[in-house]
């Protein structure tokens, strides 16, 4: 533990005078109409937005996407949504999901301002479903849509401590001359649901 | 001394169609940048806040450190610390080797290149295999990336495909970015499998609560970290943050900043190793303490690597990453480069126009224009810029010092540089004149054009 020591050492003794933490208070803009925004952001991300009255025609909108006809290998983490053709619980090893079609996940909340929806680990049993998957659904609540970051981290204060991410829109890269393509390593789709 | 900045851009602009489709490309990354930061109401008031929670931060960085390291430990990640590169790579290298691994995945971490963790690591046997689509590209290329989010970003399409065509086997001629990504995705879909650990960088550590965020936009860290069951995830002590609350802060500026997008696709926060597995954090310094105790240059250590510097920089889009010789280029590398290694990197702070751009653009406001000048200054005092350019910097410090000097030299210059033939000025010593012609020399001084229009002459 020496380097340790010696790296906390220097940084003490190369510390500038204290300065104070700012208040994060007035940051970002609360949307009029948070729903409406996020549906823009998800589309400008590169998703897709569905806006259902409930659980069912959530299920429903499930069934009505391209991949659904096709897809063999589901897992639904969201009850009443989709179909699961396997038990996640009971896979061993991550790797067997490699073959995974479709993941339908539940999201705890969902940023208006960039299409980011929150899902919490604890929910997973494998970290690898929502990237592995070649297709991912989000499902959200309508009163877990919230404007923007500030009042996501605000949000997600009071959640058990835990791995977790923001998902925005499906997997994406501009590496070669900067042209724009979905599906890079993960999801080659990114569905977000919102219900009420 | 080292072969600096000049000669190699000079390599570079050499090919001018290809300077200028790179000034485009580049450019444009920072249009997308202005029209994500224009959307954004209080875009200013997030970067003052950004800057007040780095300041903060680096005021009491060592506690905070402490705190991170607690609750990480607390939540069963082993936190490592390494003073310097080479005790990095031992420790990256010693986890590996204890548990048998050969084949390591990366996703993208600009500390792991400035401790040239690859070569090391290769040399010991282990198979590493960059995972972020630019990495691989500039991996499989032999060199290092250009540009800190857009590793390949000086690589044209063609040369992308030829790359694949040796490496990924694609079809010959190809250089669609589609069919290439998609080549890339089964190509590294196969590596992911085949892990025994991955590594990633990080973004931002949280002391708070103890996590570590990774940001990517192709979910290559989730995929390298979530099927192999180690994860080793490498930061420098500038990463932590100290509130969850602040991720909210730095997360708008981070994306629009980079590449115009609201947020990066996947934004992880890792707290604890997953179901039976390992979390290793390695806290590196490598020289970053040492530029906390520099008062005019500490605030480069609140650098969030977002790469808006290099974007606008006038220099950067119009000489190439691999100009600057060093892992971070552009601007920020021009301030990081000669603290890390002052003789190697001496011509890089004179890379600028100091035109300012870059500290315009800056998501935690870096004076970057100041600490360049800062840095020129403290080179030239330590005699590591070439004497010629120390000679034209002493030459013009006398003569702007000295209102008759000035006077006189321009009165001879008005006179006698008429008269010099080109050979002689246009000589190897006007390196100005290289490209450029002198302008017409007037008449009269600004000074006496002044008088003289003052009492109503024409």
């Amino acid at each position: 533990m020496a380097s340790r020591d010696d790296i906390l050492a220097t940084l003490r003794r190369n510390a500038p005078s204290p300065v104070a933490a700012p208040a994060l208070t007035g940051l970002g803009v609360a949307f009029a109409d948070p729903l409406a925004e996020l549906a823009r952001s998800v589309a400008a991300v590169g998703g897709a937005f569905v806006r259902v009255p409930d659980t069912a025609s959530a299920d429903a909108a499930v069934a009505a996407l391209p991949v659904a006809a096709s897809a063999r290998k589901v897992v639904s983490l969201v009850a009443g949504v989709g179909r699961s053709s396997l038990e996640l619980a009971a896979v061993g090893d991550p790797h067997e999901l490699d073959d995974l079609d479709l993941a339908i996940l539940p999201g705890r909340l969902a940023v208006a301002e960039n299409a980011a929806v929150w899902v919490d680990g604890s929910a997973l049993h494998h970290r690898a479903v929502f990237v592995i998957a070649d297709h991912l659904v989000l499902v959200v609540r309508a009163r877990d849509v919230v404007s923007h970051l500030h009042e996501a981290y605000d949000r997600l204060a009071g959640r058990p401590p835990g791995y977790g991410l923001f998902i925005s829109g499906p997997s994406k890269t501009a590496d070669i001359e900067q042209v724009l393509v979905v599906g890079a390593q993960g999801a080659r789709t990114c569905t977000v649901i919102v219900i009420g | 001394m080292a072969q600096g900045h000049p000669e190699a851009a000079a390599r570079f602009v050499a090919d001018e169609a290809r300077t200028r489709w790179h000034d485009q490309a580049v450019w444009w990354i920072r249009q997308k940048r202005d029209t994500a930061a224009a959307a954004v109401p209080d875009w200013e008031a997030l970067r003052t806040t950004a800057a007040q929670i780095k300041r903060h931060t680096l005021s009491r960085l060592a506690d905070y450190l402490e705190d991170f390291e607690r609750r990480a430990t607390a939540h069963g990640a082993r936190v490592h610390w390494a003073r310097d590169a080479a005790e990095h790579n031992a420790i990256v290298h010693g986890i590996l080797a204890a548990r048998g691994v050969t084949r390591l995945v990366k996703s993208k971490s600009m500390l792991t290149e400035e401790c040239k963790l690859n070569p090391y690591l290769e040399a010991r046997g282990v198979e590493v295999v960059d995972t972020d689509l630019g990495e691989r590209i500039v991996q499989l290329a032999g060199e290092p990336p250009s540009h800190i989010v857009m590793p390949a970003i000086h690589r044209r399409k063609e040369e992308i495909g030829e790359l694949f065509q040796i490496h990924l086997r694609t079809r010959p001629g190809a250089a669609d970015p589609t069919y290439l990504t998609e080549a890339a995705r089964q190509h590294l879909r196969g590596k992911f499998l085949a892990a025994g650990a991955g590594l990633t960088g990080v973004n931002f550590a949280v002391a708070e609560t103890g996590a570590i965020v990774v940001c990517t936009n192709e979910g290559n860290a989730d995929m390298g970290t979530s099927l192999p069951p180690i994860h080793i995830a490498c930061m420098g002590i500038e990463k932590i943050i100290p509130r969850e609350r602040d991720l909210g802060v730095f997360l708008r500026l981070l994306a629009r900043s980079a590449t115009g997008q609201p947020v990066t696709t996947y934004t992880t926060h890792f707290l604890g190793p997953r179901a039976a597995g390992e979390l290793h954090i390695v806290i590196v310094d490598n020289g970053r303490a040492e530029i906390l105790g520099r008062e005019a240059l500490r605030a480069s250590l609140a650098c969030i690597r977002c790469g808006a510097c290099m974007n606008t920089c006038p220099v950067y889009r119009r000489s190439g990453g691999h100009s600057y010789g060093y892992t971070v280029p552009g601007p920020i590398g021009s301030v990081l480069a000669p603290q890390h290694d002052p003789e190697r990197h001496a011509s890089l702070p004179f890379a600028s126009t100091l035109c300012g751009s870059c500290a315009d653009v800056c998501p935690v406001r870096i004076d970057l224009h100041h600490q360049l000048l800062e840095l020129r200054q403290a080179l030239v005092r330590e005699r590591l810029v070439p004497w010629r350019k120390r000679f034209t910097i002493r030459f013009a410090a006398t003569l702007l010092r000295s209102p008759v000097v000035y006077r006189v030299v321009g009165w001879l210059a008005r006179r006698l540089l008429p008269m010099l033939p080109r050979r002689l000025l246009y000589a190897r010593w006007n390196a100005w004149g290289r490209q450029r012609e002198l302008p017409p020399l007037p008449r009269r001084s600004f000074a006496a054009e002044y008088r003289r229009r003052s009492h109503g002459e024409p």
